[in-house]
């Protein structure tokens, strides 16, 4: 326990949570204007709307969230930063039980049972993981020695970090699963292979390229370049022939193997998905309508944007789950390239600042715990701005602290303030 | 551990590139790419066209003629159409099953959301039956807009019609501002006057939302523009002679244009066949617009304007006015009848001066006439003669409005032909040819052709002594006056004396007594002087054109008439009855001559029609 409030406020990072607190601000305005609808003015708190009358408005509802998200980060500052390590398995055990269940007890909405209904609230246990398993990987992480590569502890690792989105995947909620992959960036910093990060990025270019190059192009041009590369290198090609073949069997593999994965692996919604990153014209009225809107409104924007309420493009609801995943359609059209930057620039800081946090950290728990959640937000906002440009594909995943809901919400202050509560006792730590 | 550390900075590196990268793709469709701001225009910007109230259209007395009318279109929204009783719905609308049902799958081509027309055109009482149980029917809407309705049974070649733009029209840049359904006028005066008549559509921008449902003005408004309504016509068509001249020649092939020489104005202007005007609007126009064009009749085919036909003796006029103003003949010049070249129609007393020849249309003295005038002995060559001639002739012919456009304010007015020495050289080649060639256009016969329109423009001429304005329908469009062309006098070659000379024969042709041609044209009993001239026309599709050309009083001329009656024969036996009442008609307002009124239009008419 805080021996003193005086003390405990002198080291909780005041910075992250002005950051915090500035985004969850901006993020309210612009979940106001996506709601605001001229001809119904949403009318405000004081304008004699009954509770009931204004909980039709997410920018109401949106106060309550970050009502209930203040009280979270009490409770989270409050309890003992022990805890969070000391229990990190148990909850994680809790979590695994209620990702097996949610699917069993879970009404169906929108196509997946991943959504918990507690009354009026609405609880996505997905969110929840993130954070349980980042305490989880990072405990475990602390106890192992990754640099060692001893096999057994890799593949418990694997095993921690897999199993939630495995049971998130049954659940249908694909775009949280893939958040996961933001750890490989934590255990990097941690010491795993750089050739992991490599391979996957390169097998990401394949397959892409695979999908706009006629594959008979890709693997006469590879070939060369691999072949290019050992005639000028005898030396290397005698030491390493087994290791080339095998690395450009396994491209050719993949390039051949891309159809198979999207027509086989892949279910047709993101097929679709995907389809559309590469040629936006592709199903021009379904995933291609939000895309094309999404574009449409941010760059109708222009350099200052249209003013706050002024935006038409997302008023009119062209743009589709306006105030949830699309939220930085607003940001864009109302505030322009300005604004879009600003919020960009925020995000590098608030990254920039959890790194900062993370690196002072002197346990392996509170540094590997660190990065994930720099990665965890990370991979939010890489994916889903890139989404609302046409960078990366649709995947139903919020931005961080603009989007509205309560479970995101709930889920990011919870990763950034335990992270604040370990960093605020790190000098107990040395003590210990 | 050292070497770790230095991995934070691969990882600020992979959060920095896609920063960086967003801000450069933000940068470049946000600042960059204009066209993201026009598709968030096309996306909001709805542009509501407001079509203006169409000019009216009256005739001289301030009789409305053409006015507009609420009609109503039924629409489908295909989506919204739930259960139909089909059976019920087609006999509530009296519209065959088939016809729904190739109807109601053309809507939902064109969208299953946005309400499209199924049947248009209806008419109030016509929606007054089915409106009551529309109610039964969801999906299914009235849209009520401005059609044109007609005031009268008469003029309908002059009006024209009213319809909706074509494609092909569409294409063209004079039409940039119509959009496709929108209403023009088609021929007659509702297409010469488009312009005015249509007025200036407004255009308001509505911002919509994904749904297509209306959010407000665009910018409150500052884009919009008003509509101003059409102007309206005021014609010159006195519509009650208008009514008795299309009485006189219903069931006949020809027309009567009449003039009013003072100001070129038209009072009248039939052509028959004839057919209402009102057939050309409302439900069922398309069909019936075939049903006319391809009636072997042709109702469609403007006479007045497009007929060209030779004048036969009326012309004679012109090439007396012609010789008169070269001085090759007096007035007192007489020549034999002497049926050397041309016979003359019947026997008659000897042509001892202009007057003589004209009452009696002696045809061997206008040879003579039309002889001194041509061959002048400018050159030795017979042919270049006839050459230098026929030139100066024609130059003073056409002096009279003949052989081109006269300019009325309606296109598709033909030209006519009054033949050049060129015309003769391409015919039978330079230097083959002489007087001998040409000689039929003295009695107005051969390769020459006028219009009606050019004939009555002729008598208004004579009856000005000398001059004519551009004859015109529309004397005021809205409160200003008509187009300034139709003010300015043309002159001809023709001195007014030359012209004096020629009405005592013109009279004489109606009021001569014995052997008068035109003597049933007479309006003497009410003390009306009528100048006049016969003509029977030749022509190698069978029984002669019958023609009457007229101008009265003589002396005050107020009407210049022309008739001409396809294959009735002699002109002086239907078309100048048929003048004279029209005159009759017009200076005294109404008709007493039960005698040629039951000539013309009692039983035995199909006289005057003798197909060929």
């Amino acid at each position: 326990m805080p021996s003193s409030p005086a003390r405990y406020s002198r080291s909780i990072d005041w910075v992250t949570v002005l950051l915090y607190a500035v985004m969850l601000g901006l993020g309210w305005l612009n979940v106001y204007a996506a709601s605001y609808s001229p001809d119904a003015p949403a009318g405000g708190l004081f304008s004699g709307q009954s509770f009931a009358e204004l909980m039709q408005y997410n920018w109401f509802k949106q106060i309550l969230w970050i009502g209930t998200a203040l009280v979270l980060i009490v409770v989270l500052v409050v309890v003992d930063y022990k805890a969070y390590d000391t229990f990190a398995f148990v909850l994680y055990g809790a979590m695994i039980a209620l990702l097996i269940v949610t699917p069993f007890i879970a009404r169906p909405i929108a196509g997946s049972r991943s959504w918990l209904e507690l009354g009026p609230v609405r609880l996505q246990p997905a969110e929840f993981a993130k954070f349980i398993t980042a305490l989880a990987v990072s405990r475990y992480m602390a106890s192992i020695n990754l640099r060692h590569q001893n096999f057994r502890d890799q593949l418990v690792l694997a095993g921690l970090t897999l199993l939630p989105p495995l049971l998130i995947i049954a659940a249908n909620e694909t775009g949280q699963a893939l958040v996961f992959a933001a750890f490989l960036l934590a255990y990097f910093r941690e010491g795993m292979s750089p050739l992991i990060l490599i391979i996957l990025a390169a097998a990401a270019v394949i397959l892409i390229l695979a999908l706009l190059v006629p594959k008979l192009w890709l693997v006469g041009a590879f070939t060369l370049i691999l072949g290019g590369v050992f005639a000028f290198n005898t030396k290397v090609l005698r030491h390493h022939l087994p290791l080339a073949l095998s690395v450009w069997a396994v491209v050719i593999g993949m390039v051949f193997g891309v159809d198979f994965f999207f027509n086989n692996v892949l279910q047709p919604h993101q097929r679709k998905r995907i389809e559309v990153l590469i040629n936006p014209s592709a199903d021009p009225l379904g995933v291609g309508w939000n895309v094309t809107q999404s574009k449409i409104a941010i760059g109708s924007g222009g350099l200052v944007g249209k003013g706050f309420l002024q935006g038409t493009q997302t008023k009119f609801d062209f743009v589709p789950e306006q105030s949830t995943d699309f939220i930085f359609c607003t940001v864009g059209e109302e505030w322009g390239w300005l604004g879009t930057t600003v919020v960009i620039l925020l995000f590098m800081a608030l990254l920039g600042r959890v790194l900062y946090v993370a690196e002072r950290q002197k346990s392996v728990f509170g540094r590997t715990y660190g990065y994930c959640v720099a990665s965890v937000i990370f991979f939010h906002f890489a994916i889903n701005i890139g989404m609302t440009i046409g960078l990366a594909p649709v995947v139903g995943i919020p931005l961080p602290l603009f989007s509205y809901g309560g479970s995101s919400l709930w889920s990011f202050t919870t990763l950034l303030f335990i992270l604040l509560a370990i960093d605020a006792y790190r000098k107990q730590d040395l003590v210990r | 551990m050292q070497y770790l550390e230095g991995r934070k900075y691969v990882v600020h590196a992979i959060f920095l590139a896609v920063a960086l990268v967003f801000g450069a793709r933000l940068f470049y469709i946000q600042v960059l790419d204009g066209s993201y701001k026009l598709a968030a225009d096309r996306n909001t910007l709805q542009r509501l066209v407001q079509v203006p109230y169409r000019g009216l259209i009256y005739d001289r007395n301030g009789q409305i003629l053409v006015q507009n009318t609420p009609v109503y279109d039924l629409m489908v929204v295909p989506r919204e159409v739930k259960q139909l009783d089909s059976a019920r719905f087609c006999q509530l609308l009296q519209l065959p099953l088939e016809e729904l049902r190739t109807s109601l799958k053309a809507a939902r081509a064109y969208s299953r959301v946005k309400a499209s027309p199924l049947v248009q055109n209806l008419s109030t009482p016509e929606l007054a039956a089915i409106q009551d149980n529309l109610i039964d029917f969801p999906g299914f809407s009235i849209k009520a807009r401005m059609a044109r309705s007609y005031k009268t049974e008469n003029l309908a070649h002059a009006l024209g019609y009213v319809g909706a733009i074509t494609p092909a029209f569409l294409e063209k840049p004079k039409y940039a501002k119509y959009l496709p359904g929108d209403n023009l006028g088609i021929t007659g005066l509702e297409s010469f006057y488009e312009q005015k008549l249509m007025g200036r559509r407004g255009v308001q921008y509505r911002m919509v939302n994904v749904r297509g449902i209306e959010k407000g003005a665009f910018r409150n408004g500052e884009f919009d523009t008003l509509s101003i309504a059409g102007q309206d016509l005021h014609t010159s068509i006195d519509i009650e002679l208008q009514k008795y001249g299309e009485t006189l020649m219903a069931g006949k092939r020809g027309s009567i244009v009449a003039l009013d020489p003072k100001t070129g104005e038209i009072l009248a202007f039939v052509s028959a066949p004839l057919y209402e005007p009102s057939i050309l609007t409302g439900k069922g126009m398309g069909n019936r617009y075939m049903e006319l064009l391809n009636n072997p009749e042709r109702p469609l085919f403007n006479r007045p304007l497009m007929a060209t036909y030779p004048p036969g003796s009326v012309f004679k006029l012109v090439n007396e006015l012609v010789a008169l103003q070269m001085g090759v003949v007096t007035p007192e010049t007489g020549f034999d009848c002497n049926w050397k070249l041309v016979r003359c129609t019947h026997r008659h007393e000897p042509p001892r001066n202009l007057s003589i020849a004209i009452k009696n249309s002696c045809n061997p003295y206008f040879y003579q006439v039309m002889r001194a005038s041509v061959l002048r002995g400018r050159s030795t060559n017979k042919f270049e003669d006839a050459r230098l001639g026929l030139a100066e002739w024609r130059r003073q012919v056409m002096s009279f409005g003949l052989g081109e456009k006269l300019g009325v304010d309606m296109s598709s007015e033909k030209k006519g032909l009054i033949p050049s020495p060129e015309f003769y050289d391409k015919l039978r080649g330079y230097h083959h040819w002489n007087f001998k060639t040409v000689y039929s256009l003295s009695i107005g016969q051969g390769e020459i052709g006028i219009t009606g329109l050019q004939m009555a423009n002729v008598m208004a001429t004579i009856a000005n002594r000398g001059y004519y304005y551009t004859p015109h329908f529309v004397r005021g469009i809205g409160q200003g006056g008509p187009l300034p062309e139709y003010t300015q006098r043309h002159v001809t070659s023709v001195e007014q004396r030359h012209f004096e000379s020629l009405i005592p024969g013109m009279c004489a042709v109606v009021d001569g007594g014995r052997g008068a041609t035109g003597a049933s044209a007479s309006l003497a009993h009410y003390g009306i002087a009528v100048a006049g001239k016969t003509g029977t026309v030749q022509n190698p599709h069978g029984e002669d054109h019958a023609t009457f050309a007229a101008f009265a009083p003589a002396n005050d001329p107020k009407i210049a008439i022309a008739v001409f009656i396809e294959n009735a024969g002699f002109g002086g036996s239907s078309a100048a009855p048929m003048a004279a009442l029209m005159m009759e008609k017009y200076l005294r307002g109404k008709v007493n001559n039960p005698r040629w009124e039951n000539w013309l239009i009692g039983p035995g008419t199909d006289r005057f029609i003798r197909h060929h």
